[in-house]
């Protein structure tokens, strides 16, 4: 086991006066959203009757909330994930047996900093540690798939309920798909040299305690990182919704991906998304538009569960450590909790 | 001085190397960086995200690109 070592001094008092002006000025800010976007368009001589003083109205609200939320929660993530490494996380999983251990994993999946061009590493690291395959996997199908990016999306544009559906749902499925990836007992169909590093490793872990200063760091550098590059598409996914507000029609996509759809839509909207490769930002405009012109939620959920959970680029990525009987495993049982949870969600609400 | 850097070939992995060459040409320390690209070598030194760094034999850094400061205090 290799030790980490960080001889970077950190002795810097953590900056909490400026934390704490910070978060006052969140909270003004998203107390003065209303306001601030009543002023907006009455300086472009509108109103809200008009069609495109609501239409501007509604760019001028959702924008700053959304990056506002978007802010604090990645800003929490960052500082959460300071206390989560990847090797913590492996330390815990270490061992544990289906059931529990899936849960767990699930659960540490959403906030272990997680990149995709880590999944295998990841993957091997957990399995040489004795993490079981079941448990494995539902780390990999949870940690990009409940992501604070779709999150902070879902609760800014739909509300609580729709992203505490989101984040149930996802947990849900990682849990039950990692369950029965474990119980089918595939180990033998990991690559021969991944397998016979199954349970070489102590678990043990050595990384340095960073101190305040250095997680409040992390939480800045996190904001610079996400809401740095996502920021374009939740700015075009808005305009767009604000641009069509009225314009298409409200049950434009009813007939096809609505609540009367015939029955194939769900299982459509799925196996079109699996291949697809989108970041949650990226695929959050569609969601918004779909569901704003009739979409049933389920439907539209299921698709966006199905871009971010499953990739065509992750599976050649996967293809290195898994043989292709285990990753078309992986795709189908995934697919399948998604498919699942569209209907429920259809029958439910 | 050798450094190894341990990545599959994404960008934070490039963006890795070039930091640590600019680090070593600003303070004119030759240095060899090595990319290691085989996930088997990778593997070998127990990381588990990368970009990881690795100087004479001993992991020094792993997932994500290194700060600035970080490079600067193993360039002595």
């Amino acid at each position: 086991m290799s030790t980490l070592t960080d001889t970077v001094s950190t002795n810097r008092p953590a900056p909490w006066l400026w934390l704490t002006l910070a978060i006052v000025a969140w909270i003004a800010g998203y107390a003065a959203l209303e306001p601030f976007a009543d002023i907006a368009i009455a300086s472009f001589g509108l109103t809200k009757q008009t069609h495109l003083g609501e239409a501007l109205h509604f760019f001028f609200y959702d924008t700053p909330k959304v990056l506002l939320l978007l802010t604090g929660i990645v800003f929490v993530m960052g500082v959460i994930h300071t206390f989560i490494a990847p090797e913590r996380t492996r330390a815990l999983l270490s061992g544990r047996r289906l059931g529990i251990g899936n849960v767990m994993a699930a659960t540490l999946g959403i906030v272990t900093p997680f990149c995709s061009c880590s999944a295998v590493p990841l993957f091997i690291g957990f399995l040489s540690a004795g993490v079981p395959l079941g448990v494995t996997f539902s780390f990999l199908i949870s940690a990009p798939m409940v992501n604070e990016v779709a999150l902070a999306l879902l609760f800014g544009l739909f509300g609580w309920k729709v992203a505490g559906l989101y984040l149930g749902l996802g947990l849900s499925v990682a849990i039950v798909a990692g369950l029965v990836i474990g119980k089918l007992g595939m180990e033998d169909y990991l690559e021969d040299w991944v397998r016979v590093m199954q349970g070489t490793q102590s678990a043990e872990f050595d990384v340095a305690k960073p101190s305040w200063a250095e997680r409040i760091d992390a939480g800045l550098g996190h904001i610079r990182n996400i809401v740095g590059k996502v920021w374009p598409y939740i700015l075009l996914g808005i305009a767009v919704g604000a641009g069509i507000h009225g314009y298409v029609p409200e049950d434009f996509m009813a007939s096809i991906m609505g609540k009367d759809a015939p029955w194939w839509s769900l299982p459509a909207a799925v196996a079109i998304g699996v291949p697809m490769y989108s970041n949650a930002a990226g695929i959050i405009p569609i969601v918004e538009a779909l569901i704003g012109k009739g979409a049933a939620l389920g439907t539209v959920l299921a698709f966006m569960m199905s871009v971010i959970a499953l990739s065509l680029p992750e599976m050649i990525i996967l293809r290195k450590v898994l043989k292709p009987r285990l990753i078309a495993t992986f795709a189908g049982v995934v697919a399948a909790g998604i498919l699942l949870v569209g209907y429920i969600f259809n029958t439910l609400l | 001085m050798q450094i190894k850097v341990l990545g599959t070939g994404c960008a934070n992995c490039r963006n890795t190397v070039a930091l640590i060459e600019q680090a070593a040409l600003s303070k004119g320390l030759p240095v060899e960086i090595i990319k290691v690209e085989d996930l088997k070598d990778i593997m070998s030194y127990g990381i588990m995200s990368t970009p990881g760094v690795v100087i004479d034999g001993k992991v020094v850094h792993a997932g994500g690109i290194p700060s600035r400061d970080k490079i600067d205090s193993w360039l002595k």
